[in-house]
């Protein structure tokens, strides 16, 4: 193996040769500030959703209703690696970081599509990969950072690639791993960790960027004695899950970071009777401190894996006649979770469906708090049927925001569900800790007499109305990405499109038929004045899951090949 | 550099921590001389000793549970039931009686077969009816702990693979490229030993 794979990194190095000569011809590096982060310049994609308020919104105008139908291919780069391509790729003033699954970060000239240095992580053997991909990296000062997925923080050179320090934030042998992109703000670099399925305790961790020394580190799960201890009964805190597996958003102006957590483990709620604060939960913390200000759970006690871990996008809407101070989320659980955040306080201001959802039956007006459809809760030894899935309303991809026409995009998945028995589960370190049994056809099944099951949906923020809906018979694992130009751009689909809408209609202005399906987060930017959009295309993990559970349940044999493919369009010169 | 919370520099090879093959890797024009001056004192370091408890299945060792009813017992094939929901089992040195728990790697799910349902080419690995595969998935090297009761097959978890036991560990579903690796046994003294090393490769492959 050894030998096998120094031959594959020569290979890889005389063509890093090759191409020397042209990484020469680059501009000067541009350091990424606090000041750059706070406001990022149009003309770049300097992190996840492209802003801390994770609205995923550029206000470049060039490509629009008017002309994307002229929208082409400019370039496009191969990673050679299957699974989901999900990363962002990060654009500095003419320098591309692109991050895969197996960890790699592929440096590219913007222009040109030329690679100037490729990171390969050797990951080790015995490691487990529930979930093979990475969201991206962080930018700050000439660094760029990589969380892992056996659970180290690597921060590199951004001009030559060599690493400067890596940290190990947890054990991979005990079950945490990372795939989202770091969170840069107040000079620390932030990761949450992934695990819910492998008995871990969630926690954010901030480290100083530049020494990589820890700075804090908060639990989502508190221990006996801190408030919400309650909330878990017996040693259940040690093992209870709850991982952070997406960039939080940030307020620069109260210094808080939002994070959204995951479920509680093992699956069924019965086996850890209380509402398990932090789960399912947005939480607030200080980045100075790591201090827990507030927190909001969407949904207490799951049975259902529905992680809430996407960060709330930070909108201020109106209702009533007045501006309130907000967030938004579209929640794995079904309901479109309107909030407001003040410095000390996360407030529930309503919420609705936006799939169909039969597990809650009422909504408390004051604390958000649900109740349940109790026979639709599984259970150990109980078998429930519930909708949305297990996947939920939406998953990880990321909605995006058009502040100028008021409207929040959300790429939905409504009509499946999932069947749930629980089964006891003894705790071993990093192995399963799910404790969920078999149910007939994988536990997943179509609403009969449905249609479609992809949807984009777009609200407005400040009626809390649902505006158009487009919708795909495939399920739908695009992220999505909201431009000036009245545009939304969005893959997702089984048939390997990637599109752009019609932000005020939601009809289908172009599309793109890629190598594979797209579940990458989309990007635009400016070069020398030009606008362009870049996505990963590359199908694999969830996405790859949920058809294979349609196959079983239609009958169908439909195919999505895989293997990562970075694609940049332009309109012509 | 690198830290590592547990006194351990993870990117360095030691010893007892064969399977990590160092951490990472920039190519770029620096790292062409370095490569170029390392290849000719690279050496398989892998291959050098390591702890017993790392070693991969030996022939001559014994399989012990490691969960279930029967859990530290050694296995024999009348503490199994035909076509039950498989569990897992450690390779112990019969002289030391080290239990090689010291990767998950070694891991191994075992049941009892009716063999003459088996495919032919396999049946020489079976002992009594006892067959043993890799519990690490070919895929993404998550735990194969699932079993399909109805179609007789292991099923992993993670990303829905399917293994059929009686046709050595052949992928019948989901997104694994290669057969689960099976452990020859054989039967001596009414115990079940370790005949052969795995056939076929542990685990999953790193890409490129």
């Amino acid at each position: 193996m050894l030998k096998t794979t120094s031959r594959f990194l020569l290979a890889c190095a005389v063509l890093a040769w090759s191409l020397n000569s042209l990484a020469q011809s680059l501009p000067p590096y541009n350091p990424v500030t606090d000041a750059r982060l706070q406001n990022p310049e149009a003309s770049n994609w300097l992190m996840y959703r492209g802003s801390y308020d994770s609205h995923g919104y550029s206000s470049l105008d060039q490509i629009n209703t008017d002309n994307v139908d002229e929208l082409r291919p400019v370039w496009s780069f191969s990673t050679g690696l299957r699974e989901g391509h999900q990363a962002p790729p990060i654009v500095n003033d003419g320098y591309m970081y692109v991050s895969t699954p197996q960890n790699h970060i592929i440096a590219l000239d913007a222009r040109s599509g030329d690679m100037i240095w490729r990171y390969i992580r050797f990951l080790p053997d015995d490691l487990q990969q529930l979930h093979p991909t990475n969201r991206g990296v962080a930018l700050y000062g000439d660094r760029v950072y990589l969380a892992t997925v056996d659970a180290y923080l690597v921060s590199l050179d951004a001009l030559t690639g060599e690493v400067i320090w890596e940290v190990e934030v947890e054990d991979y042998n005990s079950g945490y791993y990372m795939t989202m992109a770091p969170l840069v703000a107040d000079g620390k670099v932030m990761v949450g960790v992934s695990g819910g399925e492998l008995g871990i305790r969630g926690f954010v961790e901030a480290f100083d960027a530049m020494s990589g020394e820890p700075a804090w580190k908060t639990f989502t799960i508190p221990a006996p004695g801190e408030l919400g201890s309650e909330s878990w009964p017996g040693d259940t805190w040690k093992t209870g899950g709850v991982p952070v597996w997406i960039t939080g958003s940030y307020d620069p102006e109260l210094n808080l970071a939002y994070w959204g957590t995951g479920n509680g483990g093992p699956w069924m709620g019965d086996t850890r009777p209380g509402d398990n604060l932090y789960a399912t939960s947005v939480i607030a913390l200080d980045v100075s401190t790591g201090e827990l200000k507030s927190h909001h759970q969407y949904h207490w006690n799951d049975s259902w894996d529905w992680d809430e871990v996407s960060a709330p996008l930070l909108i201020d809407f109106e209702r009533d006649g007045n501006t309130i101070t907000g967030m938004v989320h579209p929640a794995r659980n079904g309901y479109l979770w309107f909030l407001e955040r003040q410095a000390a306080a996360i407030n529930f201001v309503d919420a609705m469906p936006y799939v169909y959802q039969d597990v809650f039956t009422s909504i408390d007006p004051v604390s958000g708090r649900p109740e349940y459809d109790m026979s639709k809760k599984p259970g150990t030894g109980y078998e429930a049927s519930f909708c949305p899935s297990l996947w939920g309303g939406k998953d990880w991809p990321p909605a995006a925001f058009n502040p100028q026409s008021r409207l929040l995009f959300i790429p939905a998945n409504d009509n499946v569900c999932s069947t749930m028995i629980g089964e006891e589960i003894q705790y071993r370190a990093g192995r399963s800790y799910i404790g969920r049994g078999r149910s007939d056809n994988g536990g997943f099944f179509v609403r009969p007499g449905t249609n479609h099951v992809g949807e984009l949906q777009a609200w407005n923020v400040d009626t809390g109305e649902r505006v158009w809906t487009a919708t795909f018979e495939s399920q739908n694992w695009g992220p999505v990405l909201a431009t000036a130009g009245e545009l939304v751009f969005m893959g997702g689909t089984n048939d390997r499109y990637f599109r752009a809408f019609d932000a005020s209609t939601g009809e289908i202005l172009w599309q793109q038929r890629t190598n594979s399906g797209i579940t990458g987060v989309p990007v635009t930017y400016t070069l020398d004045g030009k606008q362009y959009v870049a996505v990963q295309s590359g199908w694999g993990v969830d996405a790859q899951r949920e058809q294979n559970l349609l196959n079983m349940v239609k009958g169908e044999n439909h195919y999505v090949p895989q293997g990562g493919v970075i694609w940049v369009f332009a309109l012509p010169d | 550099m690198t830290v590592s919370r547990r006194g351990k520099r993870a990117g360095t090879r030691v010893g007892n921590d064969t399977e990590r093959r160092g951490i990472g890797q920039t190519v770029s024009r620096r790292t062409v001389f370095k490569l170029g001056l390392l290849g000719g004192i690279g050496l398989p370091l892998s291959a050098l000793g390591q702890p017993a408890d790392r070693m991969r299945p030996q022939p001559g060792d014994r399989l012990v549970f490691e969960e279930g009813p029967n859990q530290g017992e050694l296995v024999r094939p009348e503490l199994l039931e035909l076509n039950q929901k498989p569990v897992s089992a450690l390779a112990q040195d019969p002289e030391t009686e080290v239990l090689r728990d010291g990767s998950r790697l070694n891991r191994v799910m075992i049941t009892r077969i009716d063999v003459d349902a088996m495919g032919e080419r396999y049946r020489d690995n079976v002992a009594a009816g006892v067959v043993a595969y890799s519990a690490v998935c070919t895929h993404t090297g998550c735990d194969v702990i699932d079993w399909d009761a109805k179609a007789l097959n292991m099923a992993c978890p993670c990303h829905e693979s399917q293994f059929d036991i009686y046709e050595g560990g052949k992928v019948v579903g989901g997104p694994a490229p290669r057969p689960l690796a099976m452990l020859p046994l054989e039967l001596v003294d009414g115990v079940v030993l370790v005949a052969a090393v795995f056939r076929g490769r542990v685990g999953f492959t790193q890409q490129f």
